[in-house]
Formats: structure tokens, sequence, C-alpha cells
């Protein structure tokens, strides 16, 4: 099995804590791991993204070659376009639909959602809606996680055992909140497999 | 047992592994995470292993040549553009040699992502004459510390690790082995090895040429560096570094049946090349960064058409390699997916919401207007995006302290207002003697100091003088009236306008320091209270 992942945002939205989540569910499902980081100059509010590699077999590159990414994961949407030349034929793309609007020349919502609906196989979520219900948007990106977790291929157990993993030292609280965003992402693409 | 390391973060692991008792760094991207990581790391506390953020690259060179000195292992970590600023203790370092192991990590930046330039460190190697280790993958990262120091002891030279931009933020399982225990202090056997005065110095230098044949052979025998067959010799592939990794990306599950070399340390192995040179029709060298081997197999003046690679377009010329790069060069289609629709635009980096040095821009452009635009300087850090819109406030950026010594060469050249804006940690990076020549000659520049006591691009580092910037820049030789603090925000606007004025009005050497915490530092120490 392998799956190749690219999360996609902007600096500061935690994408990071999303691929630290897959990659703890895929080593304690044994699996080999690769995951490349945007760090430096793009964090302060920048195009960020991270290619994650999973598989039984051991990975060469830490880079996704085009057309070979089995999942965009985004927590943006204008974000989540940005990478399709990397996205596989039969692929997923599963975004968000909170913009962070940033720049000036943003565009119109409905052009965005056009060119997200034309790939064929698509997820749109409004997670930020759906953290707010549970508690706090700023558990939005867990909620597009769990939105992907159908795609990645892995159970959805091991990543209940990621969150509590990597926000271990944050408290029972805030592993309890994350896990409500996973199961909340998770309900709403799992209806559409 | 596994751990899950970036690139940068395996060389940290290596060096406490292998018994380093100092680490020596300023931060830059992407090297940042080696300090960071033993700063973090409770095991290195209680080994008590050394792990403060150094002033700049050459103090933090120049000390961890005294590390080496007093017989201890040490490393000493910094971005490719911060070797340049170390450039005068490495060149030395090797010719003095060493005592203790001494490995520099340096970590390039191809494609620029955070860098002016993408300079190839490995010429550095080359021009000083000392072995480079160059990894493929995390886990080569980690062996190849021990295998650094080994080499550095044995040969008493200094041994360069590089890294690029993919490896250093790149995580990938590490398998660690049982720690070595610290060296004692041991002084060097020779009480002239490090005075280079000519007469030693020439000794010395003769000491290294004598070592090259020996560091070659190194190379040959490396358990890093392989040559596999392959009865398919049309073409030969000779890999460097992370481009290994493509060229087997690329085959994949197919048949790689041409012969390959695998470069991971320098010299490069002659006997190797040779062999591969003679019995290939075409060889297509793939490496990080410049063409460095490319060049060297090509040979000067004749043209040899045998060797491919960035030179002749095989590859591109610039930027960092990828699998798609390599695909191509290597004859195999690149299935691309969907184009990028044109309603998505460019989101470059910006200032963070809340951030002082938004409200010092908004300041220092009011006043700036009034003289026409043009006359800003600035350099490398946060304070760099206000060349971006919607500030457009500054018109250069070339090197950490370069804001204040332009300024001073355009005000000498009789332009005013020449002004600068320098943050903190880069005034005492580099900038304190250049101002320190600017109170000299008297010349007539107004330096902003964007103050947010930390080192703000690469996260939040501790800054070398925190709280000490006025003393400094008095005792420097800045007159007491013309050093201002103020407060960079919104509410203080006109009053801040009006002082930025003034000193611009005024034909000597004036500081004002815009003073206000970095908001994302703010943040953390927030976040952290709960």
């Amino acid at each position: 099995m392998k799956t190749n992942i690219i999360i996609a945002g902007v600096g500061g939205q935690g994408i990071l804590s999303i691929a630290a989540c897959i990659g703890m569910a895929a080593i304690n499902s044994g699996m080999y791991l690769k995951q490349s980081e945007v760090h430096g100059m793009s964090q302060r509010g920048g195009a960020v993204l991270s290619n994650l590699r999973l598989s039984d077999t051991e990975i060469s590159s830490d880079l996704i070659p085009l057309g070979q990414a089995g999942i965009i994961i985004s927590v943006e949407p204008m974000e989540s376009l940005r990478y399709l030349p990397w996205l596989a034929e039969d692929g997923w793309l599963v975004t968000n639909t909170t913009p962070v609007k940033n720049i000036s020349n943003y565009p119109e919502m409905e052009e965005l959602l056009a060119e997200i609906k034309a790939v064929r196989n698509h997820v749109v979520i409004d997670a930020d809606e759906i953290a707010r219900k549970i508690g706090s948007s700023r558990y939005s990106n867990m909620v597009v996680l769990g939105a992907a977790v159908p795609f990645i291929g892995l159970e959805y157990r091991s990543f209940e055992d990621g969150i509590a993993g990597i926000f271990e030292k944050k408290g029972r609280d805030v592993i309890e909140m994350n896990l409500q965003a996973l199961k909340a992402g998770y309900k709403v693409s799992g209806k559409m497999v | 047992m596994k751990l899950m390391l970036l690139g940068d973060e395996a060389v940290a692991r290596g060096g406490m592994d292998a018994g380093i008792s100092g680490i020596y760094a300023y931060p830059g991207t992407p090297s940042t995470e080696i300090m960071e990581y033993v700063q973090n790391s409770e095991t290195a506390s209680e080994n008590n292993i050394f792990c403060e953020w150094s002033a700049n690259e050459k103090t933090a060179m120049e000390a961890a040549l005294g590390m080496s000195f007093a017989g201890k292992r040490t490393m000493v970590c910094m971005k490719h553009v911060g070797l340049n600023v170390a450039a005068d203790a490495f060149m030395n370092s090797a010719i003095t040699g060493v005592n203790g192991g001494f490995l520099i990590a340096v970590a390039d930046d191809p494609s620029m992502h955070s860098s002016q330039n993408e300079q190839d460190s490995r010429y550095y190697g080359k021009f000083a004459m000392i072995p480079v280790l160059e990894p493929a993958n995390q886990q080569e990262a980690y062996d190849m510390v021990f295998h650094g120091f080994r080499l550095s002891e044995k040969y008493k030279v200094p041994v360069m690790l590089r890294l690029t931009t993919r490896l250093s933020h790149s995580r990938s399982a590490v398998k660690p082995v049982k720690p070595i225990d610290q060296k004692k202090i041991l002084l060097p056997s020779d009480p002239r090895q490090f005075i280079l005065l000519p007469a030693i110095a020439r000794q010395r230098y003769r000491v290294l040429l004598n070592s090259q044949r020996d560091f070659e052979s190194e190379s040959e025998n490396s358990p890093f560096n392989s040559l596999s067959e392959g009865s398919d010799k049309s073409t030969g592939f000779i890999a460097c570094g992370l481009a290994y990794n493509y060229l087997m990306e690329v085959f994949g599950e197919k048949k790689l049946d041409h012969p390959v070399l695998k470069i991971s340390q320098y010299p490069l192995p002659r006997h190797l090349v040779e062999k591969i040179k003679n019995e290939c029709a075409k060889l297509l060298i793939l490496e990080e960064g410049y063409p460095l081997v490319e060049e060297m197999l090509r040979g000067y003046p004749v043209y040899d058409h045998k060797i491919t690679g960035r030179l002749d377009g095989t590859l591109p010329r610039d930027g960092e390699l990828n699998p798609d790069h390599v695909a191509r060069a290597a004859g195999f289609s690149v299935k691309e997916g969907l184009q990028v629709p044109s309603v998505v635009k460019n989101r470059p980096p910006s200032l963070c919401k809340g951030c002082g040095h938004i409200d010092m821009y908004n300041a220092l452009n009011v006043v700036i207007d009034s003289f026409g635009a043009g006359s800003v300087f600035s350099d490398i850090g946060c304070y760099t995006l206000g060349a971006l819109e919607p500030f457009n406030a500054i018109n250069s950026c070339v090197d950490m302290g370069a804001s204040i010594t332009m300024a001073k060469g355009a005000a000498d050249a009789g332009l005013h207002p020449s002004v600068c804006v320098i943050g903190d940690s880069t005034f005492t990076h580099s900038g304190m003697t250049g101002l320190l020549d600017a109170v000299n000659d008297k010349s007539p520049i107004t330096v902003i100091i964007a103050d947010n006591a930390t080192t703000g691009m690469t996260g939040g580092q501790a800054s070398a003088a925190t709280g000490r910037i006025e003393n400094i820049c008095a005792g420097i030789g800045v007159e007491h009236d013309h050093i201002r603090i103020i407060d960079p925000l919104k509410k203080h606007h006109f009053e801040n306008v009006a002082v930025i004025k003034e000193e611009i009005e005024y034909k000597g050497v004036s500081v004002i320091i815009a003073r206000r915490e970095c908001i994302q530092a703010v943040m953390k120490k927030k976040k952290a209270a709960g």
C-alpha cells in the first residue's frame, strides 16, 4: 500500500498538526513515512504545503512526483487548487471552504467553488463552521482531516491514537475536542464513500 | 527504537549521540532546527552540552574551533549564506586543522525558499580542501555525524556536512545507536598547531595538501559512496546526495539496469568516477545545487559531450531538483495532473497581524513620502517583508547588516535622506561595526532598529542583546540626544512620524529604536500562561 498526500494551507493554519497526526497514525500502523514540511519565510502568512508519503515498502523521494498524489487535504479553498498538477487522475480533493483573505486580489468564492467542483473526486466542507459548533474554529484542521480519513487507507482508530499522541502534553480536554472535530469531519465524507 | 526526525534533527541527534560537548550556531533557515533540537533535549541538558545561540556564524565557528582546540567534539551549524560570514574562520580552520572532532553542518537552500541566493557549499568544501559529506536521507544524516567525527579526528581536519532544504525539513524514521561519552580536555600535541604565522602556516598548508590523497582514498572506500553495476551502458548515472533518491523514485519498480555511482562523500572518489566514465557512452550527472561534479567531469577547454546534466540543459540550470526533473532527464514521461486554475493567486508571506513593524513602516512611509521614495536600505529579517505590498517601504536587501553600511555609503555619496531599517538580532549579528564606521565619519544617516526582542523570521530564537540595544549604540558613540526610542503602535503614529522626521533632518548619525515585542512571541507566552 502506498498513499501520497499533499496538505495545503496558509502559514499559521496548523497543517503541520494534520501531518503529524497522519504521520503518527501511519507509524503506529507499521508503515514507512516521509514528511516534507515548509519552514521559514512562508510560515508568515504565505502559501504552505507538506508532502506526506506512506508506504508499506521503503520510500525514496521526499517529494511526491507530479500526478501521483492520492489526496490533497486543504484547510483553505484557494490553496486546495494550487497543487492540482500533483493530484492523480483518481485522486481526492478534500477542502475547507472558509477562506483566508490576506491578499487584496483574493478571488470570488463562486469561482473557487466552481473550480473545486470541476475536480472529479472532491469533498467540500465548511470545517470552521463545524468546528465552531463543537466549541472553537481552531479545531477546523482536525475536521478537515476527519473528512479525509476515508481516502488515506488507514483505520479510523489509528487517527484517534494519533491525536491522543500528538496532543498528549496539552491535556485531556484538548484531545477530546480534537477527537470530536475528527469525528464530525469523518461523518461528512463517510456518507459519500 | 526508531525516531521520527527532520534531517536537521537527525544531525543534532547524531551529534549528541556522538559525544559533542557543545554546539554553536546562529539561526538561519533551513539550518535552525539542528540547534533547537539540542536546546529542547533533556538528555543534552543533563549531559551539560553547551547549546546557546551565538551572535553570528563567525563567532559560532570560532567558538567551536576553540572547543576543538580543547580536545572536545563540537558542531557548528549555519545556513549557506552564513558560511560567507564565517568564511575567514572556516578557511583558516582547514589550515590550522583541529584537535577534538570538528563538524561544520551547512544547510543550503536551492530554489531560495528563504534565502537571497542558492550558493552551493560543496564549493566551499573544495575551496578549503576538506572532506564533505552529503547525506541522501535522514538515517545517513545521523550516521554521517559519527563518520564525520572519525574522519575529523583521524586526519585532524574540519569536516563539512552539507544538507539542503528538502532533507533538512523532511521527516523520516531514524534508528539511533548507543551514545558515546564526551571527550576529556586534551590540548593539541603540537602547541603551535593553531598559530598561523606565515612560517607555521606554510607548514600547516603542506600538511593539508599532503592529506588530499588520503581524503580521496577515504572517499573511494566510504560506506556512503557506491558504484552499482548495470548491463545497459548507454547511460550511466552519477547521483549526489539527495538526487540519488529521485533516481530511485523514478525507476521505482522498473529494473534499473544502468551503472549508478552514488556520491555522498567528497573529494570525488577518482577511481569510481573513472570507471563509470570509461564504461558508459553517456553520463547524466544529478546534483542538488550547482553543477560542481558536472563541471569537473566536463573538463576544459574541450567540451565533453558525454557528460550531461544542468550545464547542457538536460536538467534545469537553477533551482532544486525533484523527481519530475530527474524522470524527464532519464527519458521517462511525467503524467501531470490538472493545470492550476487562473483564479489561484500568489500568496506571498506577509507581516503578522499586530506586528510592530507594520506601524513602524506606516510612520516611516509618511516621512519618506515627503522627501520622495527610494532611499531606505534594509537587510535580512521579518522586516524585509516591508518590501512588499502594501508598504513598498525598502529599496535594498543584500546581506545581514548591509542596511547600515549601504545607507552610509549612499550618504557619503550625498544622498539625503539616507535611512536604514535593521532588526535587533541582525544589528548585533553584523550591524554594530557598520554603525561604528558611520559614527567615526559622522555620516548623516538615520538608523531604525526594529527591535522586537527576538530573531523573528526563523521562529523566535533568543536575540543577542535584548534590552541593551541603546547602551550598545551609546557605547559605539551615537550621541545621547540622537538615540530615540519609539513605541510602534497605531496610537503613537503622529509622535512617531515626528521623531523620524526630526532625526532625518539631523545631519549626523541618529538611531531610532522602534521597540515592541514580536506578536508571535507575545502569543506564545500567553498560550504558555494558559
